[in-house]
């Protein structure tokens, strides 16, 4: 649902970077998006495509780097992998865990003429 | 063909709202506000939880709304007959507030320094979650109705509040609602989350929810002069 209004702020980043950096058509969109970023993929490749229309990335291939849930796991005091917010530490079982990563969202990088 | 170049960004898609959320942060602490985000799914309770709570404060603490739907101002219009001033937000297709959207409405209602400011979101369980208002805390209330699996389902909603009421309680007899189940799961998703439970129908368990909401109030509004010093000389 709200993957369109994420979409529009990527063509706003676009818009003013195309000013910035002087571009005028973009070739490709790389995305990283955290696990635990609240994101539908699909749904945001669906909006990408609806909301560039007649931007200078309307054609444009997007990237999209989904990277892992990260946790800190207090009982064993290391970085554990996780796919859930609620997910037990795989190594002890605990659930005394604090979510240190994959709330991430960002344009890694444009390729651009 | 002309030759493509890489432009490395890092740029943070959600860059903009935070930033409007910053500046209403900052607005809200210069000014003493205590500023609540209520978030749930549709029909759980928000706006006559609201409204039993601001019959019951506005004689003690200076109050506003803002409202947020897709469509109607028919939540504002039921704020508005306790006597507290309400602003309604229609986001149109729009499934969460934003802080830019906040902002605006802040500047339309003008409210009082040291006040305290309830926004009631879209009822969306997903969408409000990424979307800062510049808020103090995120309240979640999910009503007894709609079954304890559903901090398991909708984990980034409540691991964000740092409240959750669970509203409703009035129904319990009547349902299969394990409402010991629904809190270990609000605590697996979030440990450091307060729960209380409430009925707005009843009153039960309203003192202590508005008690937080008192202390809060007193926390953000101590920062401010008592009175207005005069100037020396
Ligand atoms: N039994 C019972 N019903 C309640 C309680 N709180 C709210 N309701 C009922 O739940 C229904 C929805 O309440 P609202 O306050 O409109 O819910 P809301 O969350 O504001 O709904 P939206 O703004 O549409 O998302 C109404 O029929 C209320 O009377 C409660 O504590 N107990
Ligand atoms: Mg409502
Ligand atoms: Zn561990």
């Amino acid at each position: 649902m709200h993957e369109m209004a994420l979409c529009e702020s990527i063509r706003q980043i676009i818009e003013e970077q195309a000013g910035a950096q002087g571009f005028t058509r973009v070739e490709r969109v790389a995305l990283d998006v955290g696990a635990f970023s609240g994101v539908e993929v699909e749904a945001l490749r669906f909006g990408f495509d609806v909301v560039m229309r007649g931007s200078l990335a309307e054609t444009a291939r997007l990237e999209i780097h989904q990277s892992k849930g990260q946790g800190w796991c207090l009982p064993c005091a290391r970085e554990v992998e996780i796919a859930q917010r609620y997910d037990a530490c795989p190594h002890c079982g605990s659930y005394q865990m604090q979510v240190t990563g994959g709330e991430n969202l960002s344009i890694r990088e444009l390729e651009v003429f | 063909m002309s030759q493509t170049r890489l432009i490395q960004l890092e740029a943070d898609i959600l860059g903009k709202n935070n930033g409007y959320a910053q500046a209403n942060c900052a607005q809200f602490a210069r000014d003493g506000m205590f500023v609540l985000n209520l978030v749930s799914s549709p029909g759980s309770g928000k706006t006559t939880l609201l409204c039993k709570t601001l019959e019951a404060l506005k004689d003690t603490l200076d109050l506003a709304v803002i409202e947020g739907d897709q469509q109607t101002s028919a939540d504002a219009d039921r704020i508005r007959a306790t006597g507290v001033p309400a602003i309604q937000v229609n986001t149109g297709k729009g499934c969460h507030l934003d802080a830019h959207m906040v902002g605006h409405a802040v500047e339309s209602l003008k409210p009082a320094k040291g006040s305290v400011l309830l926004i009631e979101n879209v009822g969306n369980l997903v969408c409000p979650a990424g979307f800062d208002l510049g808020e103090a805390h995120k309240v979640a209330i999910l009503s007894v109705t709609e079954g304890e699996d559903k901090p398991l389902k909708y984990p980034d909603m409540f691991a964000a509040s740092d409240l959750v009421l669970l509203n409703k309680v009035d129904l319990l007899p009547h349902l299969d609602f394990d409402i010991e189940e629904a809190e270990a799961n609000v605590r697996r998703v979030n440990p450091r989350a307060r729960v209380l439970r409430v009925s707005a129908r009843s009153g039960e368990g309203m003192e202590a929810w508005m008690q937080w909401l008192k202390g809060g109030a007193m926390m953000a509004s101590a920062t401010l002069p008592a009175t207005a010093p005069l100037a020396a000389e």
